[in-house]
């Protein structure tokens, strides 16, 4: 029991646990059952696979040609209504001369949204910044200064409505929820109740009503004479939508600042506001940036709704382009699977970042 | 001082949308108040579930409407549970390609606008499927075509009164063969069999129930003709596509829900449970799924809470749920305030009464913590 | 000298293709035996008493414990897991049942004891660690401490004839190891198999009839107490002590 010790050196397993062959024997065919259901799975796929294919590679038309698609009606996918319509799918009804135009605007508002995501841009200037984004997109759109035709809202259609209303619905519905949230943590009653009230309502309603509100409704509310823009009706009702939601996410992370750093900043005698600002506010946003990004992914998939009240953003345009061209309305499964993959890379994207950044926040509160 | 501040802003703010409100109603000639309610609709509507024609009132329209909606919703919740659970704990399997085909599911679904989802499901159901003259057939007896989802179904006759009683009899042995095993156990130690002879006394005493009224034995099937299906019971298109649109869209959330949950109950408590002696049937029945299911139910409430309010999109479809006949009334009467106050007062009811008895159930079965 | 209770022949384990966690244990626990394990952290003192009750797998060598053979076959494992009892670091209590539903259990399900007996058998250890008066409480309700000593209980439930403790005070705070050593101290004084990975050195001293040095998947010492912090042998024993007692 008290021999001299030699230490064994490490070797190997004998049996590989970790490659390919391993995990193959182990999650494939770790047990009959399993081994059972790979081989029907596998079965299938050869069964349904080789038609998939032929249907939307070998078979199909590329070519924009209204009768080669229809001759191939059935055996092949006719992806020729993409190569013909992606213009109005995408654009809307926007003038075709002018569309360099939303082309840009939407490439410059994609491009600030990414940067946004980047950490080295988390300056103080990115708010301007983007004060000077959404200037250059409106600009753009709209017109009417610069020497550029001005186009009127409800010519504006496709991919630029669905980013731009995300992305300003959730702009504008951010100062709002911080607060609505602060406000339903208050301690006077009124702004307590008119808060909760605010936060109840639009959260139990679907979005359609709330956008059938703003459609409807909102030109009663104004004074004699003044009119509104559709969009910016749209725009209000989803931003006032978006804001309940997002006034629940932020109460979640006010919630979890311990109190002693309330009673801390009390001590140091801060008054609320301050508190709030350099304090609390801080710390409660980091906490909920993940719950933050899953609320722009839902934003970003509602604006789908608008179609509803008559704006022709992408899934609109899509029956625009499609349903009043006889040649080409047979092939609109085709073009809902373009419009199907353009919001899943979109809002694909946007949930792996959300996953990374859920990951950096944990990583960086473990010691 | 701010809270006087705060209620004079507030009530200013709403004098002065009142008032302009009020000024362009008359103007425009719009009038307001809710006796609209009892005049003739007008309009038909594609599917009711209690009988209606154009001569009723807009209130009832209304109801069809309410009903509807309870419909697709009601049926809906049960298939999305079903299937988002049979999805979530695929995650875990242990065949690698399950894994993978669930993932994948989840992302696909999940991804895509719920809007955009009924549209292509309808799509499917107009322009994909057969017309009713060659309806897709499986033995004969189930047809899906342009015209809907036909099946068999027995003619509803006091027979089947019976049954259900029979059922519900059954369903009373049942729990009480189940008490009597735990007492049996509590007392002995010994494990007797819980499911056996329940499923066998709802079954026996339901046929039972069915011989006691009369074995009535009328099914209407339905039968192909020269221009449709006729008899069985239906679904129309639209309908099926609201329904399947909701359930694959809302199962993809409910997948990641009980996923969650799943993996919320960490592993030491399998290993003190293995430890322990315990099987592994035993650890999930006894250990792993009480307090999964703490932590699944509130999200699992909240996905119900969103099928119902997504199906209101039924209104791009042509399904006639509530919003899609508030709609049509506003758009024939005038009366948008109204309307729109009708469709936002349902959804409210249903939100707010999910919401307090899920709150009373989590506040009963909370894990106790000092 | 009394028979072997566990025995491990030439036993070596890897985690993946090439973290050998294990390497040619060789090791004989008598019957009434206490038997502390100490070590650096990744030395694999965890796995090692963890391979006893089959909570992990090894691939090369053979374990013996009370006269059977740990293998695949699930029937062998739960028998064994029957007779051995184990406390955690992390207490793993069952936070949705009460403390005596927690001890009860394993003797219901799987002793098939009647409800009278199993809590009769439960109050009976909860007065041996002395929480009796906690019995209707529930898990979170109670210190880490007191945790500890109702998770000690629920493992003396099954009548076990070894227990083993994965560093069980590690997770304490100060003022509560002393409550959950004096249950073990109390466990061991009436002749209870046991195997307890701890730096409580305090602990080794009183109670230990060996203590067993693992260092990079391998025994490198053993000894009974008095030699083996006295008169070290090895360098590596050296250097752990000094960096453990030291401060």
């Amino acid at each position: 029991m008290a021999d001299l010790f030699q230490p064994i050196p490490a070797r190997p397993a004998p049996v590989a646990t970790e490659g390919l062959v391993p995990w193959v024997r182990r999650n494939l065919f770790g047990d009959w059952k399993s081994a059972v259901t790979t081989v029907l799975l596998l079965a299938l796929a050869l069964y349904l696979l080789p038609g998939l294919i032929d249907w939307g590679l070998f078979g199909a038309v590329f070519g924009a040609q209204a009768d080669a698609c229809q001759a191939a009606r059935g055996s092949g996918a006719c992806w020729g209504v993409v190569t013909e319509k992606w213009r109005v799918i995408i654009f809307g009804r926007y003038p075709y001369e002018e569309q360099w135009r939303p082309e840009i605007a939407t490439l410059v508002m994609v491009a600030a949204l990414v940067a946004s995501c980047v950490r080295w841009f988390w300056r103080p200037w990115l708010v301007a910044m983007w004060v000077g984004v959404l200037v250059v997109f409106f600009v753009l759109m709209g017109g009417g200064v610069l020497g550029l035709t001005p186009i009127r809202t409800d010519l504006w259609g496709g991919l630029p409505l669905t980013v731009m209303l995300a992305t300003l619905s959730i702009f504008l519905a951010f100062p709002l929820s911080v607060l609505v949230a602060l406000g339903r943590r208050s301690n006077l009653p009124a702004i307590r109740t008119a808060c909760v009230i605010y936060i109840e309502l639009i959260r139990g309603v679907p979005l359609i009503s709330v956008l059938f509100m703003a459609s409807f409704m909102f030109p009663l509310f104004m004074p004699q004479g003044m009119t509104i823009d559709v969009l910016a009706r749209v725009l209000v009702g989803i931003t006032l939508f978006a804001a309940a939601y997002m006034a629940e996410i932020v109460r979640g992370g006010l919630q979890a600042i311990p109190k002693g750093q309330l009673e801390a900043a009390a001590t140091l005698g801060l008054t609320y506001w301050q508190t709030q600002r350099k304090i609390v506010l801080p710390q409660a946003l980091a906490m909920v940036v993940p719950s933050m990004m899953n609320n722009f992914i839902s934003i970003f998939k509602d604006t789908s709704l608008v179609t509803i009240v008559s704006l022709y953003e992408l899934t609109g345009a899509l029956g625009l382009a499609l349903n009043s061209d006889v040649n080409w309305r047979p092939f609109k499964i085709e073009a809902y699977l373009f419009i199907t993959a353009i919001y899943f890379a979109f809002c694909f994207a946007m949930s792996r970042y959300s996953l990374w950044v859920e990951k950096q926040v944990s990583v960086s509160r473990t010691r | 001082m701010y809270q006087f501040l705060a209620v004079l802003a507030i009530a200013a703010g709403v004098w002065f949308l009142a008032h302009n409100t009020q000024q362009n109603m008359q103007v425009r000639g719009i009038q307001s108040g809710f006796d609209f309610l009892r005049q003739a609709a007008g309009f038909d509507i594609g599917e009711t579930m209690i009988a209606y024609d154009p001569a009723q009132s807009y209130g009832r329209a209304l109801w069809v409407g309410v009903l509807n909606t309870l419909r697709v919703a009601v049926i809906g919740i049960v298939l999305a549970t079903l299937l988002g659970v049979l999805v979530g704990v695929g995650r875990f399997s242990r065949n690698g390609l399950v894994r993978g085909l669930c993932y994948g599911y989840v992302e696909l679904f999940r991804n895509v606008p719920i809007l955009l989802q009924l549209l292509m499901w309808y799509l499917f159901f107009v322009e994909v499927l057969p017309q009713p003259q060659e309806a897709w057939n499986l033995g004969g007896l189930f047809f899906l075509s342009k015209g809907g989802f036909s099946f068999p179904a027995p003619v509803w006759v006091t027979g089947h009164v019976w049954m259900a009683a029979g059922a519900a009899a059954g369903l009373v042995v049942a729990w009480w063969w189940r008490r009597r095993v735990q007492a049996r156990f509590e007392a002995t130690g010994q494990q007797g069999n819980r499911w056996g002879v329940p499923v066998a006394a709802v079954v026996l005493l339901s046929i039972a129930g069915w011989a006691l009224g009369g074995a009535p034995r009328a099914w209407s099937l339905p039968e192909q003709s020269a221009f449709m299906v006729d008899g069985g019971a239906s679904a129309t298109p639209e309908f099926m596509a609201v329904l399947i649109g909701l359930v694959m869209y809302t199962a993809a959330f409910i997948a990641e829900v009980v996923r969650g949950g799943i993996q919320s109950v960490s592993h030491g408590q399998t290993e003190a449970s293995s430890a322990l002696g315990l099987s592994r049937r035993q650890t999930m029945r006894l250990v792993v799924l009480p307090q999964a299911l703490r932590v699944i139910i509130p999200p699992l409430t909240n996905q119900y809470l969103n099928l119902t309010k997504n199906s209101s999109l039924a209104v791009a479809i042509g399904y006639p749920d509530v919003v899609s006949i508030a709609n049509t009334t506003l758009n024939q009467s005038g009366r948008a305030v109204e309307c729109i106050a009708i469709i936002m007062l349902v959804y409210l009811t249903t939100s707010l009464s999910t919401s307090a008895l899920m709150n009373w159930y989590n506040k009963r079965v909370a894990i106790k913590e000092r | 000298m009394s028979d072997a209770i566990v025995t491990f022949e030439k036993v070596n384990k890897w985690y993946g293709n090439n973290f050998h966690v294990l390497r040619d244990i060789e090791l004989t626990v008598a019957r009434g035996e206490r038997i502390v394990i100490c070590g650096p952290s990744g030395s694999g003192k965890s796995t090692l008493i963890r391979c006893i009750n089959a909570l992990e797998e090894y691939q090369e060598g053979r374990i013996v414990v009370d006269g059977t053979e740990l293998t695949d076959d699930v029937k062998a494992v739960e028998a064994v897991r029957r007779q051995v009892g184990m406390v955690f670091q992390q207490f793993n209590l069952f936070p949705h049942l009460t403390v005596i539903e927690n001890l009860t259990l394993a003797p219901m399900w799987v002793g098939h004891l009647p409800k009278a007996e199993a809590e009769e058998r439960a109050m009976r250890q909860l007065e041996r660690v002395r929480i009796a008066e906690q019995a209707r409480k529930y898990p979170l309700q109670l210190s880490g401490g007191q945790q500890q000593r109702v998770a000690i209980a629920r493992a003396l439930c099954l009548t076990p004839k070894i227990m083993l403790f994965d560093e069980p005070t590690s997770a304490l705070d100060p003022e509560m190891i002393k409550e959950v050593l004096d249950v073990m101290i109390e466990l061991a004084g009436q002749g209870m198999t046991m195997l307890c990975v701890t730096h409580e050195m305090g602990f080794a001293k009183a109670v230990a009839d060996r203590v067993i040095f693992m260092d990079q998947g391998q025994i490198v010492e053993q000894n009974a107490p008095h030699e083996f912090f006295d008169n070290p042998k090895s360098d590596r024993t050296k250097d752990f002590l000094s960096k453990i007692l030291g401060h």
